[in-house]
């Protein structure tokens, strides 16, 4: 095993995440990315909480210190199992105002204030480099490990290059893959699966070391318990203001660290997913925790004292020759400080382009923003540098500490400085008294004491610091000693800074929060985080814009794109009822746009964006308080009153249908009666005539036989009308028995024409034999007196000169349909809806043979053979739409 | 229109009251947890001074954290099965009170 070897299974292991991220890509650019959005893959990223130094870091924690690296993952899991009453505000919070980072959401509730953001930004950036450091030096440490296990040792000048060599490759991945997109709200899709497998890498690299060690060496669990309590560690001592701190710490950490609110918010692709992650992701911790005290005990024991405990992951193995379990140990390092650069590194980024590059690039050209060229490349530009501003700090930091710092001393130190945000972060989404004014107090107070009593002192004393002023003070002033604030010294240097910036920074924001008022937007703002699950729909914040639409969509597609600016624009004209790409520019479009360009570049900027092309006509304070708070409450209330209206007007609306169809029907139904009465006495006239004469003697048989036929002929229009009458009373009556039988569609036409008596001359009937062959079981009968009655009818009312009918079978939503089409007028609107009334009878009278009765029959018939009859309006001629019986049409297929 | 909206029902069905009671128990699950995490600092210490008595082992105080911690988060499971994620009751405590 040469160092060689390992440098080669890095890469290796390296180009298969770059395999695994392109794939996911691949996959989510072509719509199959629906898996990569689920739970699972959601807890596995909330992983990267499980950085290196968790990996190595632990384990030299509880060698030094015992038990107490556990309160770093206690806190969390307090945090994640509490989810319900923290994390899903947030979420819905980011989910609602489109939020892509912290500083986005503390800019964003403050009155989108683009100072708050920046002031953020750069706490964020300041804390999370010793952060990063200590992920390049654990790095750099694991390799060294393997090469001083080799036949060359390493110098300081090969440790440094090495983390220079990392902290490259690590830029050029994440620009890679992190600013492929700029909707920072998109769910990064190769990154989260690319760290998705890191996690479970890491998880079984560690317990696969925890295994070997309690069942390799340590002789199972009772031997190992013993080994424990013989160690260095045997007894449970801790300070309770450690234990309590730093468990309060690491679970405000959770919420503060910007790599986290990137994970747990911002890629949050579903509420429900936190539902999962709230018993998953401690479950993960404790996983990656249970073989920590183990292996720190054994390495304690079999290595030789003074090896660096943050390693013994590592050296453990291979002082015992496991080359194969070192090897996949250090994959698990590697892994974990990989993923939690490349997440935060990103994170930070689109803090710094949003809220420091591009407000000042901006600012810079004020006047001209609006017409010059692309603002998206700006912002790229600005998100990859920023990508390796933080990566060089990173390397700065560590080059500063000189490397030599215990792993979890320098994560605290990060930890401290981050959770500075808590106080402005659950002020702001529970306290709607929280103004900006006190949120910029509390987060400078909080941030000067971090870097006076901990941050600064951490390069080493009299390296920032003079040796003097750690002793004595500023100008010998005993009250401001960096670890001993007022005079109280003795408490441990991370208790001593998270108490003191953590009561003070509290106090200050509350304070100043008390002290001063709100501006319009900010009371807006506030009533819409802390009152988040009452309307989750955005108050609006513009009043009618002056702006013209084309303004707009020519900024927005600087921003988002040509395709999707367009894509927004058109569906808001479509919500309007308006065709084309230029909405009515309404307040609610205003806003709209504004949340949608917030996903890009941060809520302060789009504001202040949309706040130039509006110029002016931005909102007035009696517009918003007219709007905040009670005014919402109203709104919403209307807006069920709205519905209840609409639904009114519906009902109405059907009544009044139906009261137009009853009143046309009436007129109906008297006229039927007038021409049954006519069509049944009109017979009845010439029989009883006709009858007579025969009574007379002397009549010549010819003339016998001429008034006989007649009276013949009137019984039979009789008959018919009497039968067509019955049928249709046994029809609806439902007494009628269905003769099933299986068939064609085509002999069922081809009877229908047949029996109907077309002749060439009277109408053309075109058909397509060929798509006729569907196999029917139906009662074919009845189905053959539908078609004769819709095949007479064309003939009879097709008022074209050369008179055709359609007849053609096809499927509509799967359903098979045959359409009979004229070429005639059609029958107009008012009719349409009386056609199958069995009184009704449309138009010429003197043209009709029967009673109005044919088409009411057909519809009775369909309906109980399970299938339908319906008119369709707009063919150009009468066209009537049957369809076939479902069920049975499906078995024959 | 300027009449107040209907005030949410103060007693509600048998079934919103139960998925109530559990969300209840979703908001107190994380300060038992606290409390229970918290114990160990009780327990007696090397630095106690004489008379103390025994003194608590690492292998111990492993075993009751980590155990806590395998009940805590199969608490956390059932709890979070149970809880429709849905508002629609309206129950919010966390919202509301915090009307300023």
């Amino acid at each position: 095993m040469t160092f060689n070897q390992l440098i080669l299974i890095a890469l290796a292991y390296v180009a298969f995440l770059f395999v695994i991220a392109f794939a996911a890509e691949r996959r989510a650019a072509a719509g199959q990315g629906g898996w990569t959005r689920s739970p699972l893959i959601y807890t596995l990223s909330l992983s990267i909480y499980c950085t290196a130094w968790t990996f190595y870091g632990a384990v030299g924690y509880a060698a030094r210190s015992g038990l107490e690296y556990l309160t770093i993952y206690l806190g969390p899991t307090l945090v994640v199992i509490g989810w319900w009453l923290i994390l899903r505000k947030l979420v819905r919070i980011g989910r609602s105002q489109r939020i892509t980072s912290i500083a986005d959401l503390i800019s964003s509730r403050y009155g989108k204030s683009a100072v708050l953001g920046g002031l953020v930004t750069l706490i964020a950036v300041a804390a999370s480099t010793p952060y990063i450091a200590l992920q390049l030096q654990s790095v750099t440490l694991s390799f060294s490990v393997f090469a001083n296990n080799g036949a060359t040792g390493w110098g300081p000048a090969d440790l440094n290059a090495a983390a220079l060599w990392v902290a490259a490759g690590l830029v050029v991945f994440t620009i890679l893959f992190g600013t492929r997109n700029l909707d920072a709200n998109e769910r990064h899709h190769g990154i989260v699966m690319a760290i998705a497998v890191e996690a479970v890498v890491k998880l079984c690299a560690l317990v696969a070391v925890g295994v070997f060690v309690v069942w390799g060496i340590g002789g199972g669990v009772g031997a190992t318990l013993a080994r424990i309590d013989a160690s260095p560690i045997a007894h449970w001592e801790q300070s309770g203001g450690r234990w309590a701190g730093l468990m309060f710490l690491s679970a405000a950490a959770l919420l503060c660290l910007p790599r986290m609110f990137q994970v747990l918010v911002v890629e949050n692709a579903d509420e429900r997913h936190l539902a999962t992650a709230a018993w998953a992701f401690p479950l993960y911790m404790l996983a990656m925790s249970l073989f920590v005290v183990p292996i720190a005990v054994v390495g304690l024991d079999l290595l030789p004292a003074g090896s660096n405990p943050d390693l013994f992951v590592l050296t453990l193995p291979l002082s015992q020759g496991r080359e194969g379990l070192a090897i996949l140990s250090f994959l698990g390092g590697f892994s974990s400080a990989t993923s939690m650069v490349i997440v935060a590194t990103i994170a930070l980024a689109t803090m710094v382009s949003n809220h420091i590059v591009v407000p000042l690039w901006l600012r810079s050209r004020r006047t001209s923003a609006v017409v010059s060229g692309d603002v998206r490349g700006v912002v790229l530009l600005a998100r990859r540098l920023s990508i390796a501003g933080v990566l060089a700090l990173g390397y700065v930091y560590y080059r500063l500490s000189g490397g030599g710092t215990a792993l979890a001393a320098i994560g605290l130190i990060s930890f401290v400085g981050v959770v500075q945000t808590l106080p402005a972060m659950l002020g702001g989404i529970f306290w709607r008294g929280a103004t900006r004014w006190g949120a910029a107090a509390g987060l400078l107070t909080g941030f000067a004491i971090w870097a006076w009593s901990l941050f600064l002192p951490s390069f080493g004393a009299g390296e920032v610091i003079p040796i003097d002023v750690l002793a004595n003070g500023p100008f010998g002033i005993g009250l401001l000693r960096p670890q001993a604030l007022f005079g109280i010294a003795g408490i441990d240097p991370v208790v001593h800074a998270v108490l003191w910036s953590m009561l003070l920074n509290t106090g200050a924001f509350v304070i100043g929060s008390v002290l001063t008022f709100p501006t319009p937007l900010e009371r807006l703002q506030g009533a819409q985080f802390v009152n988040v699950f009452d309307h989750s729909t955005g108050a609006r914040t513009w009043t009618q814009g002056a702006a013209g639409a084309e303004d707009l969509l020519v900024m927005s597609q600087r921003i988002l794109g040509a395709t999707e600016a367009q894509a927004i624009f058109q569906r808001a004209a479509a919500a309007q009822g308006k065709a084309g790409y230029l909405p009515e520019v309404t307040p609610d479009f205003v806003a709209l746009l504004e949340r949608e360009l917030a996903g890009s570049v941060g809520a302060a900027t789009a504001h202040a964006m949309i706040g130039q092309l509006i110029a002016g006509a931005s909102v007035s304070v009696q517009d918003l308080i007219a709007v905040a708070d009670e005014a919402a409450q109203i709104m919403e209330y209307s807006t069920r009153l709205e519905a209840k209206s609409a639904e009114q007007e519906r009902t109405a609306r059907q009544l009044r249908d139906a009261n137009e169809k009853l009143t046309a029907l009436s007129v109906q139904k008297d006229a039927f009666l007038s021409q049954i009465s006519h069509e049944l006495r009109t017979p009845m006239t010439s029989i009883r005539a006709f009858s007579e004469i025969l009574g007379d003697p002397g009549i010549s048989p010819a003339d016998q036989r001429k008034y006989a036929g007649i009276i013949e002929d009137e019984a039979q229009r009789l008959t018919r009308l009497l039968d067509d009458l019955l049928d249709l009373a046994v029809l609806e009556n439902g007494q009628v028995t269905l003769n099933r039988q299986d068939g064609r569609l085509r002999d069922v036409i081809d009877r229908a024409v047949a029996a109907a008596g077309v002749g060439t001359g009277d109408i053309v009937i075109q058909r397509r034999r060929g798509a006729e062959s569907l196999a029917l079981t139906t009662d074919l009968d009845r189905l053959t007196q539908v078609f004769i009655n819709l095949i007479a009818n064309a003939a009879k009312y097709c008022d074209a000169l050369q008179p055709e009918l359609r007849i053609w079978l096809h499927q509509v939503n799967g359903v098979q349909v045959v359409d009979f089409t004229d070429n005639g007028s059609g029958i107009d609107a008012d009719s349409q809806q009386v056609i199958f009334e069995k009184f009704s009878r449309l138009g010429d009278q003197g043209k009709a043979g029967g009673a109005g009765l044919g088409l009411a029959i057909c519809r009775e018939i369909m309906t109980r053979l399970g299938g339908g009859i319906a008119y369709l309006p707009g063919q150009g001629g009468a066209a009537f739409r049957v369809t076939l019986p479902q069920p049975l049409a499906l078995a024959a297929q | 229109m300027t009449s107040p909206p209907p005030r949410p029902p103060v007693f509600v069905p048998r079934a919103s009251y139960r998925q109530r009671r559990i969300r209840d128990m979703a908001r107190l699950l994380p300060m038992v947890g606290a409390v229970l995490f918290m114990i160990p600092l009780l327990w007696p210490q090397r630095g106690d001074g004489p008379g103390t008595g025994e003194v608590q082992m690492t292998s111990g105080a492993i075993v009751y954290l980590f155990t806590t911690w395998v009940i805590l988060i199969a608490l956390a499971a059932i709890i979070s099965r149970l809880t429709g994620s849905d508002d629609a009751s309206g129950d919010d405590p966390a919202a509301p009170a915090g009307r300023a």
